[in-house]
């Protein structure tokens, strides 16, 4: 996938090339680039939190303390906004949040394939999170879910225009969830996909214009550190927000 | 495959006439089939065996603390409990300390007192016997002297008149 030197189109990373193709029933469930970083992500984390916890030491070593962080980070986010209760659904969050930070991670090494890039993945996640919501909710409080709509201490005219407003801006939460993990990933691998491609064409320019290809290699840098930064703050907010519309799902009434 | 991505690279305004690859319907299916086995997968393996492992480890630790510290806030108690207890027996020896010296210091006084008393007693005993030793030898003496002064005067009137005096006569002008 990497190997196309001299290519310098920016989406070119984003394309999806079956590695073994298959059809099953007329659908197309091909493994490809995708579903190998998939599996890549899925085998790195369970190894991962499997492996480092396997002395389990009273006083954890490095990989075990690592382990421990990110067990902790969401643990402590789940019980801030869900409080104890919203513990059941610490398995969903940690596995969500895992998984893209794995793939958001594993996006970023060169040459590797971002599944998050791809609206579907995030889509799918987003309305994963969604369904869990909606359904827990009606489980839960019946059709005292929809007061999740109707804002408590409202005038009655006012809820005309209002509970129209809930209902759109909670039919819009899949979409920016997955939108806001989906762009911020495909954005940022554009942009260090074009400053790379600035350095090659500047330093191949030759003269005085390859003594420039340092400007955008230096930009390359900061933008990579930043990538990182997004890459884990994405995941972060991913599971931030899923805790938060689970909370709303536990708590309909505002 | 190489060789369609030079041909793309050839002509690059083809290729973007192709659905941006993050919009193109034709790899939703395979990438949501894939999403769902590895999620599904990475979920079992995290909630059955990752999380409890790292959950128990956690509780454990915590478990551990809370029992430190529980023995210790106990080894606290315990440790002032000896110190009260120390105190209390240094502040009991102490008086008991004080009032053995007390009584010792009161029974030393009272021998001190009681043998100067005797001490005094016997002096003034023995005082008394010396004066009147004294006297005696005193008086004695005395008698002695008018004995002698008597046997002199008889003596001097015998070598003076040569005749013995009448004692009672001596003894007589001796006296007057």
């Amino acid at each position: 996938m990497a190997g196309d030197s001299g290519n310098l189109d920016p989406i070119h990373q984003f394309e999806i090339s079956k590695i073994f193709p298959m059809e099953i029933m007329g659908v197309d469930v091909s493994f490809t680039n995708s579903s190998l970083f998939m599996v890549i992500a899925v085998v790195l984390i369970s190894g991962f939190l499997i492996l480092s916890m396997r002395g389990r030491a009273l006083v954890p070593g490095r990989w075990q303390s690592v382990a421990e962080l990110f067990y902790e980070l969401v643990s402590n986010l789940l019980r801030n906004i869900l409080g104890a209760e919203g513990m059941k659904f610490f398995p969903l969050v940690f596995s969500l949040f895992m998984f893209i930070l794995a793939c958001n991670f594993l996006g970023l090494l060169p040459g590797s394939f971002t599944v998050t890039s791809h609206v579907v993945v995030t889509a799918a996640l987003a309305m994963l999170v969604m369904t869990i919501v909606v359904g827990y909710g009606f489980y839960k409080n019946g059709l005292g879910f929809l007061k999740l709509f109707v804002p408590s201490g409202v005038p009655l005219p006012m809820l005309f225009i209002l509970v129209p407003i809930e209902v759109i801006s909670f039919l819009a939460r899949p979409v920016s969830l997955s939108i806001r993990l989906f762009a911020n990933m495909l954005a940022g691998h554009i942009t260090l996909k074009v400053f790379a491609g600035f350095i090659i064409s500047l330093a191949g320019a030759g003269g005085v214009l390859s003594a420039l290809s340092v400007g955008p290699l230096l930009l390359g840098v900061a933008l990579t550190a930043m990538e990182f930064l997004v890459a884990f703050l994405q995941a972060f907010i991913f599971a931030t927000l899923t805790c938060i519309y689970l909370n709303d799902a536990m708590h309909p009434s505002h | 495959m190489a060789e369609q991505t030079n041909t793309e690279t050839q002509v690059p305004s083809g290729d973007h006439a192709k659905a941006f690859p993050p919009f193109d319907p034709s790899t939703f299916a395979p990438q949501l089939v894939w999403l769902v086995i590895c999620f599904s997968i990475l979920y079992l393996v995290l909630s059955r065996i990752a999380i409890p492992r790292i959950g128990e480890v956690l509780e454990q630790r915590q478990d551990r603390i809370q029992r430190d510290m529980d023995e210790a806030s106990r080894l606290k108690e315990e440790t002032d409990k000896a110190i009260t207890t120390y105190e209390e027996a240094l502040a009991s020896a102490r008086q008991k300390a004080n009032v053995i010296a007390d009584e010792t210091r009161q029974k030393l006084n009272e021998t001190i007192n009681a043998e100067n008393a005797e001490m005094d007693a016997k002096s003034a005993k023995k005082a008394e016997e010396a004066e009147a030793n004294i006297r005696k030898a005193k008086e004695t003496a005395l008698a002695d002297v008018n004995k002698i002064a008597a046997e002199t005067t008889t003596t001097i009137i015998e070598k003076l008149l040569g005749q013995k005096p009448e004692a009672s006569e001596v003894e007589t002008a001796l006296k007057s």
